[in-house]
Formats: structure tokens, C-alpha cells, sequence
């Protein structure tokens, strides 16, 4: 090849690139773009502040469901959380035997199983026992869905530290399973709570789940035995309603609820900034 | 010297394996309590397994195993009910390459060993111990405004320091150390062995080196190892200058290969 043909392919890939992140990117600031021009209109204090108004009347929130959202998605993050670590470590300990290897054949699975198949799966095993809809339902749907991000990322980030801490510890007269969560899983922490952010922003957009478990709620939630209100469920109901005022609050609930998936991203981001594995 | 100390450890007829691989052939050997023992000998051939037999360190990597009997004071720490991590506890091992806890400060990586194994001494206790532990390492001067500076902010050689004094924290009463020196400078080199020679007085310590003068300095008796086997063993002044083996004299010599 000669210096002119490589300049050229040089040239003709770095294009490719730049392009190739301007389409990726177009997408983004168009949604954002579009929905602070359809939804900052709807919002106010009362957007945050009040239930929704009955049909008909104007003005009203969706302050349940901001309120719902949260719920559901910390009860998901209090079931999941522990269950997703505990399988991780398991994988990074184990993962060679047999069942490690199926454990993670099942968690690769699992991640990939359509999110409305797992909200029938809750409904079998939680909605039809409990006789009912609640936020419990919703929360062990999501919680099912957050599994497999959290246990891979917890695997993946406790192969990343060094043997050589996991020896210091052990060479302390430490005991095996107090190396694990106190040298490697502290070490490994900052990866860990990425993941987890990964899959709290999953989990807080999905709808599809929540229909049949947590499903939905106009007023403030009884309790967690109760249905609940959640973003997600309220934005679509609005969505597909023939008012006008409700397409406002839907755009406003979106906008909303970007936002609270942003926000908590990137402050967990800062958080934990140089605290993983391999940041000194 | 040997006659008149008793002895530590009696290692007897140690065999250990990488899976199939055999890196110790029938090691016997015995070390005197309160004497520096150096282990020297070309790269691979075992040095390092040896010593992690020693606090029984071998068995954590997958698929390696252990035959053969190792005695501290006289009780077998390879007999069946033995828990590893209490030998660990009374043989502790500073390694190759410094490994400071990177999430901990430079005090909780010294207060490391108590804390993970759970012995909550007062404040002012583990502060006094952090101290001593960190004066024994020779540390203590550069390191005693900044203990609160991550445990990973500091320099190699007062890494290696550190890993030395987090040792010591948890009171062994034999130390093995894997080249502590290997990544180290003359200055923080010359450092370390005199710590060794002052340590000398309350622990038994075992030291793997590749430098024969360091061997020289530090050590009371030397073993040389070949081939994953002991070649010779005995008084430091004595190998060096009267080997009794052909190999060893080639070694020392610098005519291996
Ligand atoms: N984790 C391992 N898996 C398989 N074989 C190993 C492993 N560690 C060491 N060995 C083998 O065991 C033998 C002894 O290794 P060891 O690390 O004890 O040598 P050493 O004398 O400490 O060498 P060096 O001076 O280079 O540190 C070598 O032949 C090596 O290939
Ligand atoms: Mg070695």
C-alpha cells in the first residue's frame, strides 16, 4: 500500500467514525430536543405535587406515580441488589464447575427473556397467590429483570481484582468468605454500583412488567399489598387516551422520568468516580 | 548455631503440585527459631511454592496440592483438622510485589488484619499498634502525617514497607517474605534489610532472594534450591564459602547453566 492510498483509507475511516457517531447521537438529542418541547409545557409544581385529575377536569400530576416509581424501583433494587451479588460472586468463585457454567448459561438467558414474559411469570407466581395486583408483584418483576445485569457485572468486576489482594488477605489469617466481601467485593464496589445503575436504568423505563403486576393506580397507594402508580404505566395510559390535556402529561411524565434516570446515573457516576478495580 | 537454637519449623519430606506439574521433590529442612533463613536458586525452580507450603498459601491456587509433613513447634500444620487460617495467622508472609489494599488508607491497611478478623481493640490500642507496626517497617517517620493517604499513594518501596508493617500487625511469630527486595532501590533495599536484621530478634524469618549478597547480609543459615528440590542447606558463611556440592559452587559462582 502506498502512503497515498493509506492516507486515504485513514481519511475514509475516520469519516465512517464521525458519522457513524453523529447518527448514534441525532437520535438522542432529538428525543430530548422533542420532549422538553412537548412536556416543559405541562410541568409545574402541581405536576409533582398532585394525583391525577379525573377526565374532564384540567391541571392535576402525577406526583403517585413519581412517588410509585421510586417505590417500586428501590423495592426491585432491595430484592434484586443482594440476590444479583451473592449469584456474582458465586460465578466468579465457581464459575467453572457445571453448575457455575449453567447458572450463567441461565443468567445470559434470562437477560434476554422479553420483559412482558417475566411480568406473566410475576403474575403467576405472585399477582394469582396474592389474589391481586400490588407493588410487591411489580417490584420482584423488576428485581428478576435487574438479576442477570447485576450478577454478570459483579462477576465480570471480581475477576478483575488481582489475585495478589485476595492473598494478602488470605496470607492476614483472614477467613475465606471475610476476604470475598471485605477486600475483593469492596474493591470491586465502584464496578458493581455501575452495573447496578445499568440495570436501575433499565428497569425504571419498562412498562410492559408492571401491567400485570403492579398495575397502575389513580390515587396514592394503599401500601405495598396494593396496586401502585408508577411513570411508566402512567404515561402510557395517557399516551393512548383521546385528551388532549393527558398527551401534555404523558410528555411531561417522560420528560420526567429521563430525568430521573439521568440524574441518578450520573450522580452515581460521580459517587464512585475512581473507586474501581483497576482506578487507583 | 544451628545446634544451639531450636528449631521452628522441620519441614519433612514436603511434595507439592501445580495440578500434574510436581515443583517440590521430598523437601527436608529444618528452621532455626529467632534466624533469618535464606532460600536461593535459580528462577522456577520452586522457591516461591516452598514458602507458601510453609503458612499454607499453596492450596488457595486451583488444583495445586501438598504431600509431606511441616512441624511448627513440633505440631504438623498439615494434619487433618488443622484450620489453614489460623496457621496463617502465626506465619505471615510479605510477597514479591507490593500489595497494599488499595480501598484502605495507610492505617487500615496496617489495621487490616485485626479488623478483618474481627479483634475490635480501643482507638487508642490499634492506634498504638498501627504505630509500632509501622516504626518496626521503618515506616513510620515518612508515612506518620498522611495516615489517612490511600494505602496505593505512596511509593514502592514504602508500599512494600507498609505490606511489611501489615504483617507484623497481626503479631506472626514467622514471617516469610518472597523477594521483598525485587522492586525496590538500593536505598528502600538497604532499609528492608536492616529491618530484617532487627526483626531478627522476635520472629523467625524466612526470606526468598535472588541476590547472593543480600543473602550474605541478612541470612544465618541459606538453602539452595535446583529443580524444585533442596541441593543444600546450611550455616550462610559456610555455603558460600565452602560449598559442599558441585551445583551450588556453580551457582554462587555465577557459572550456572
Ligand atoms: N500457578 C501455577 N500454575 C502452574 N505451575 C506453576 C504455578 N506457579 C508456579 N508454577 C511452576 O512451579 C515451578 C516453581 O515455581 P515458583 O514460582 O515456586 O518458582 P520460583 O523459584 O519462586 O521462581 P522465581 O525466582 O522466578 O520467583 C515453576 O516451574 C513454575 O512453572
Ligand atoms: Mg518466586
Amino acid at each position: 500500500m502506498t502512503l497515498r492510498s493509506r492516507r486515504i483509507v485513514d481519511r475514509l475511516a475516520s469519516v465512517m467514525a464521525g458519522v457513524c457517531t453523529v447518527v448514534l447521537l441525532v437520535p438522542l438529542a432529538l428525543i430530548l430536543g422533542y420532549l422538553l418541547a412537548r412536556g416543559a409545557s405541562a410541568l409545574n409544581l402541581e405536576f409533582f405535587t398532585h394525583l391525577p385529575a379525573p377526565v374532564g377536569e384540567s391541571g392535576g400530576g402525577m406526583a403517585n406515580a413519581i412517588v410509585g416509581s421510586l417505590t417500586l424501583v428501590a423495592l426491585a433494587v432491595v430484592i434484586g441488589l443482594p440476590i444479583g451479588v451473592l449469584t456474582g460472586v458465586y460465578l466468579a468463585e465457581h464459575g467453572r464447575t457445571p453448575l457455575g457454567s449453567t447458572v450463567r448459561f441461565c443468567a445470559d438467558v434470562l437477560n434476554g427473556v422479553p420483559s412482558i414474559v417475566i411480568g406473566i411469570y410475576a403474575y403467576t407466581l405472585v399477582v394469582l397467590p396474592m389474589k391481586g395486583f400490588s407493588a410487591y408483584a411489580g417490584g420482584i418483576a423488576l428485581a428478576v429483570i435487574t438479576l442477570p445485569v447485576v450478577a454478570r457485572t459483579t462477576e465480570e468486576m471480581i475477576r478483575l481484582v488481582p489475585t495478589s489482594l485476595r492473598e494478602a488477605s488470605l496470607a492476614l489469617g483472614v477467613p475465606m468468605w471475610r476476604t470475598t466481601v471485605s477486600v475483593v467485593l469492596r474493591t470491586a464496589r465502584g464496578g458493581i454500583l455501575t452495573g447496578t445503575m445499568l440495570a436501575i436504568a433499565r428497569v425504571a423505563g419498562e412498562t410492559a412488567p408492571l401491567i400485570f403486576t403492579a398495575f397502575g393506580n389513580q390515587y396514592w397507594q394503599s401500601g405495598l399489598r396494593g396496586p401502585i402508580a408508577s411513570l411508566p404505566v402512567q404515561i402510557y395510559t395517557y399516551a393512548i387516551s383521546p385528551f388532549d390535556d393527558w398527551h401534555r402529561q404523558a410528555w411531561a411524565g417522560a420528560l420526567v422520568l429521563m430525568t430521573l434516570i439521568a440524574t441518578t446515573s450520573l450522580s452515581v457516576r460521580f459517587l464512585t468516580r475512581g473507586k474501581t478495580a483497576h482506578g487507583r | 548455631m544451628t545446634e544451639t537454637t531450636p528449631n521452628k519449623l522441620e519441614v519433612a519430606g514436603l511434595r507439592a503440585w501445580f495440578g500434574t506439574t510436581r515443583a517440590l521433590h521430598d523437601i527436608d529442612l529444618v528452621l532455626p527459631e529467632r534466624r533469618v533463613t535464606a532460600i536461593i536458586g535459580p528462577s522456577g525452580c520452586g522457591k516461591s511454592t516452598f514458602i507458601r507450603c510453609l503458612n499454607r498459601m499453596h492450596e488457595t491456587v486451583p488444583a495445586a496440592r501438598v504431600e509431606g509433613r511441616v512441624m511448627l513447634d513440633g505440631a504438623d500444620i498439615y494434619a487433618p483438622g488443622v484450620d489453614p487460617v489460623s496457621i496463617r495467622g502465626r506465619v505471615g508472609m510479605v510477597f514479591q510485589r507490593p500489595n497494599p489494599f488499595p480501598t484502605m488508607s495507610i492505617f487500615e491497611n496496617v489495621a487490616a488484619g485485626l479488623r478483618l478478623n474481627g479483634i475490635r481493640p480501643s482507638r487508642d490500642d490499634l492506634a498504638g499498634i498501627v504505630e509500632q507496626s509501622l516504626r518496626q517497617a521503618a515506616l513510620w517517620d515518612e508515612v506518620k502525617d498522611g495516615l489517612h493517604a490511600s494505602g496505593v499513594s505512596i511509593s514502592g518501596g514504602q508500599q512494600q514497607r507498609l505490606c511489611i508493617a501489615r504483617t507484623l500487625a497481626v503479631a506472626p511469630e514467622v514471617v516469610l517474605m518472597d523477594e521483598p527486595c525485587s522492586a525496590l532501590d538500593p536505598i528502600a533495599t538497604t532499609k528492608i534489610e536492616a529491618l530484617i536484621h532487627e526483626l531478627r530478634e522476635k520472629y523467625t524469618i524466612v526470606i526468598v532472594t535472588h541476590s547472593m549478597q543480600q543473602a550474605a547480609r541478612v541470612s544465618d543459615v541459606t538453602a539452595f534450591m535446583y529443580l524444585g528440590r533442596l541441593v543444600e542447606f546450611g550455616p550462610t558463611q559456610k555455603l558460600f564459602t565452602t560449598p559442599e556440592r558441585k551445583e551450588t559452587e556453580d551457582y554462587i559462582t555465577g557459572r550456572f547453566g
